[in-house]
C-alpha cells in the first residue's frame, strides 16, 4: 500500500525570538532582522508524513509551500528529513493574500499535484497564528478535515485514517475517510533531525530560479539528476483565477497597523532584602490584596 | 447604504452549559448590535438543548436558532458547517462571532471558505466604524473593526471586510467580559429542521473515542496569579511557584516560553495565544515580558515583577519590582506571608 502524501509548509519569520531591532523606528517590521524558519508545527506535520512513508514503503511525500522563491530553503530542509520532492508556489500576483486567497491558491496547486491520499499541515503558522488555511483548503477541495491532530494511529489507502486529536480539554480519536486534510499540533512528535546521508545526496537540490546562479560543476550535476530539481509553479501553472488570488482575492483588508507600546507605570523598586520584602508582604496584607 | 442585517453568535453548548466564551461574545454582540441598530441572534447546534434559550435571552439574544439531533453532538466539522452555511445563505447576517476554541477555529474557516467571507482569528477587540478604501476611495459605514495582534504580538492590526458578508471573527475565552444583559429579556426561538440543513453525507467523520476532562486549572477566575517564565530555569524552581500559590490561595500561570520549554502545562499559558487574565494581583517570576505575554495580563490590578534583569520589559508595567533571583525571593514571600497573615 503506497500513499501519496502532501505536506503543506510555510517559511515564516521567527516571531518567537523577536529582538530589539525587529521593529523599525517607523513602527514597521524589520523582516531582515527576523530569521526565516520552517514553521514549527509544519515540522510536526512533516514527521507524521515521514512516519507514514516509513510504515508504508513506496509512499511519496510531496512538500508544497507558497511564498517567495527563497522558500526553497524549507523544501531542502524537508528533503533532508525524508520528503521526496517539493514544490514552491511563487508568483508576484499571489502576494498580499489573506487566508482565504492563500487556501484557494494552495488548493489549486494540490489539484495539480492530483491523486493525493492525505494532506498534512501544521495547525497554524507562527506569523499569523490563525489556523485557518488547513480547514479552508479542505472546504475548497470538498474533503473532510481533522484539526488539532497529535498522532495518526492508522491509515488504509482508499479507506480511512484514524487520528488522535488533542483538544483544549481532552483527547478525541476520530476516523475520517480519505482523502482528507489533517492539521497537526505542536504537541505531536517532534520532527526527526536531518539525515546526514540525505544531506549529502540532496544538498544540490535547486529550484528553477536558483539555477542560473549555480556554478558550472553543480549545474552539470543538477542537469544529470532530475530528482534535484525543486519545481516552481506560478499562478498560471495552477490555473488560478486572478480574481481569487493575492490582494484582489482577499475579502479581509488591513485597515491599519500599529506598533504595540504599553504605557509604562510608575513603579516602586523593592530592595532585595528580608526587611523590604517583609514590608511589601505586610502592605499587601493590610490593603487586602492578599490574605 | 446601511446594513440592517443582524449579528449572530455561534454558541457552544456542552453538558447542559453554554460555554463562557459564547456568553462573553453575546455580551459583546449585544453592544455591537445596539450600535448598529440591529438584532442579536444566537445559534446553537447539538443534542439535548433543552431550554438553553433562557440563558441566551438573558445575555441579550433576540432570536435563538436551535438545531437538535443526536448526530450533532459531539461536534464534528461538516454537519455544523453545513448548518451555518445554509442558514447564512437564508438570513444573511452581517456579522458572525465565534469562540476561538478548538471548535470555533475548526468551524469558522470552513464556513468562511464556503461563503467566501472574510474571517479574522483571535480578535482582541471588536468595534464598529467607517472605512475608506485607499485605492478606490469607496466609503463604507459601520464596518466591524476586527482588531488583533500579529507577528508574535509586536503589532496590532485592524482588519475589515468591506464587501463580503458575513464579517466573521473569532475571539478567545476571557478576552471579552460576560455580563447578563437583562434577566427578563425575552426573544423568540426558531427550531430548524436538521434534514433541511445537513445532508446525510456530511456525517463522514466518526468519533471513536473521547476523553474530555474538566480543566483543573482555573487561572481565568483566580484573584491572585503567580506566573513563571523561562527565567525560572528548571522544573524544581517552577515548583516554588506552586508553593507560593498554595500559600496565597493563588493559581499558577506561565509564559509561552515556559510552556514551550516544558516547565508548565499548556492550559496555564497566559498571553495572546493563551488565556487573558485580570486578577487583583499578578506576581511575574522570571518573566521578561514579551509583548504577547503582557497583552494577556496587563489589566491586572497590581503587578509585582521578580526578575534578575533590572531592565526586563515587564518591569515597565509593574507596580513593584524586585531585582533578584526568583528562587531566593519566593521562599521569603512564603515565609513572611505565613508570619504576618495570622
Amino acid at each position: 500500500m503506497s500513499l501519496n502524501i502532501v505536506v503543506l509548509a510555510k517559511q515564516v519569520p521567527d516571531t518567537r525570538n523577536v529582538g530589539k531591532d525587529a521593529m523599525k523606528e517607523d513602527g514597521t517590521i524589520n523582516r531582515a532582522a527576523l530569521p526565516a524558519i520552517f514553521n514549527p508545527e509544519d515540522l510536526n506535520a512533516l514527521e507524521q508524513a515521514i512516519r507514514l512513508k516509513d510504515a508504508h514503503p513506496g509512499s511519496t511525500v510531496t512538500v508544497l509551500t507558497m511564498g517567495l522563491p527563497r522558500a526553497s530553503e524549507i523544501i531542502r530542509e524537508a528533503i533532508y528529513r525524508g520528503a521526496d520532492r517539493g514544490i514552491v508556489l511563487t508568483d508576484r500576483t499571489l502576494g498580499g493574500a489573506d487566508t482565504l486567497a492563500t487556501s484557494y491558491s494552495l488548493a489549486q496547486a494540490i489539484k495539480k499535484i492530483g491523486n493525493y491520499d492525505i494532506i498534512l499541515g501544521g495547525r497554524q503558522a507562527i506569523d499569523g497564528d490563525t489556523a485557518q488555511v488547513g480547514p479552508q483548503i479542505a472546504e475548497k477541495l470538498h474533503i473532510p478535515q481533522v484539526t488539532y491532530a497529535e498522532e495518526i494511529l492508522d491509515i488504509k489507502k482508499n479507506g480511512h485514517v484514524t487520528v488522535k486529536r488533542r483538544l483544549e480539554n481532552g483527547v478525541e480519536t476520530v476516523k475520517a475517510p480519505l482523502p482528507c486534510v489533517v492539521t497537526v499540533n505542536g504537541s505531536a512528535a517532534e520532527c526527526r533531525p536531518r539525515n546526514a546521508r540525505r544531506v549529502m545526496q540532496y544538498k544540490f537540490a535547486t529550484s528553477t530560479s536558483e539555477e542560473p546562479k549555480l556554478n558550472p560543476t553543480i549545474k552539470a550535476i543538477v542537469e544529470r539528476r532530475p530528482e534535484l530539481r525543486i519545481a516552481e509553479w506560478s499562478a498560471a501553472d495552477v490555473e488560478a483565477d486572478p480574481e481569487q488570488i493575492g490582494l484582489p482575492g482577499s475579502p479581509t483588508k488591513v485597515k491599519n497597523i500599529v506598533n504595540v507600546v504599553f504605557t509604562a507605570k510608575e513603579n516602586l523598586r523593592i530592595e532585595n532584602n528580608d526587611e523590604a520584602i517583609e514590608n511589601l508582604v505586610k502592605e499587601l496584607i493590610a490593603n487586602h490584596t492578599i490574605g | 447604504m446601511t446594513d440592517k442585517n443582524n449579528l449572530i453568535v455561534y454558541c457552544e453548548y456542552d453538558d447542559g452549559h453554554v460555554a463562557d466564551v459564547s456568553l462573553e461574545l453575546l455580551t459583546k454582540g449585544r453592544q455591537l448590535a445596539n450600535t448598529l441598530g440591529v438584532k442579536l441572534e444566537a445559534i446553537v447546534i447539538g443534542d439535548k438543548l433543552r431550554d438553553i434559550e433562557k440563558t441566551l435571552f438573558q445575555y441579550g439574544a433576540d432570536t435563538v436558532y436551535k438545531v437538535e439531533d443526536k448526530r450533532l453532538y459531539p461536534y464534528t466539522s461538516n454537519p455544523h458547517a453545513s448548518v451555518l452555511i445554509n442558514l447564512f445563505k437564508e438570513i444573511k447576517p452581517q456579522i458572525c462571532l465565534m469562540g476561538a476554541t478548538c471548535i470555533g477555529r475548526d468551524l469558522g474557516p470552513r464556513v468562511s471558505s464556503a461563503l467566501h467571507s472574510g474571517l479574522t482569528a483571535d480578535c482582541t477587540s471588536l468595534e464598529i466604524g467607517p472605512h475608506k478604501d485607499p485605492k478606490t476611495g469607496k466609503e463604507y459605514e459601520n464596518l466591524l473593526y476586527q482588531i488583533r495582534p500579529a507577528f508574535g504580538g509586536n503589532i496590532v492590526a485592524t482588519i475589515v471586510n468591506p464587501d463580503c458578508r458575513p464579517q466573521m471573527a473569532t475571539v478567545r475565552e476571557g478576552v471579552m467580559k460576560k455580563q447578563i444583559h437583562d434577566e427578563n429579556h425575552k426573544g423568540n426561538v426558531v427550531n430548524l429542521d436538521v434534514k433541511k440543513y445537513v445532508k446525510p453525507e456530511d456525517f463522514v467523520v466518526e468519533i471513536i473515542d473521547r476523553h474530555i476532562e474538566k480543566s483543573k486549572v482555573n487561572i481565568k477566575n483566580s484573584p491572585i496569579i503567580v506566573a513563571g517564565g523561562y527565567g525560572m530555569g528548571t522544573k524544581e524552581n517552577f515548583d516554588l511557584l506552586y508553593q507560593l500559590a498554595d500559600t496565597l490561595g493563588a493559581e499558577v500561570g506561565a509564559s509561552r516560553a515556559a510552556v514551550d520549554a516544558g516547565l508548565a502545562e499548556h492550559d496555564r499559558q497566559i498571553g495572546q495565544t493563551g488565556v487573558t487574565v485580570r486578577p487583583k494581583l499578578y506576581i511575574a517570576c522570571g518573566i521578561s515580558g514579551q509583548i504577547q505575554h503582557i497583552a494577556g495580563m496587563q489589566d491586572s490590578a497590581m503587578i509585582i515583577s521578580i526578575n534578575n534583569d533590572p531592565d526586563a520589559p515587564i518591569n515597565t508595567i509593574a507596580d513593584y519590582v524586585i531585582t533578584g533571583n526568583a528562587e531566593d525571593i519566593i521562599p521569603k514571600l512564603i515565609k513572611y506571608y505565613k508570619k504576618n497573615s495570622k
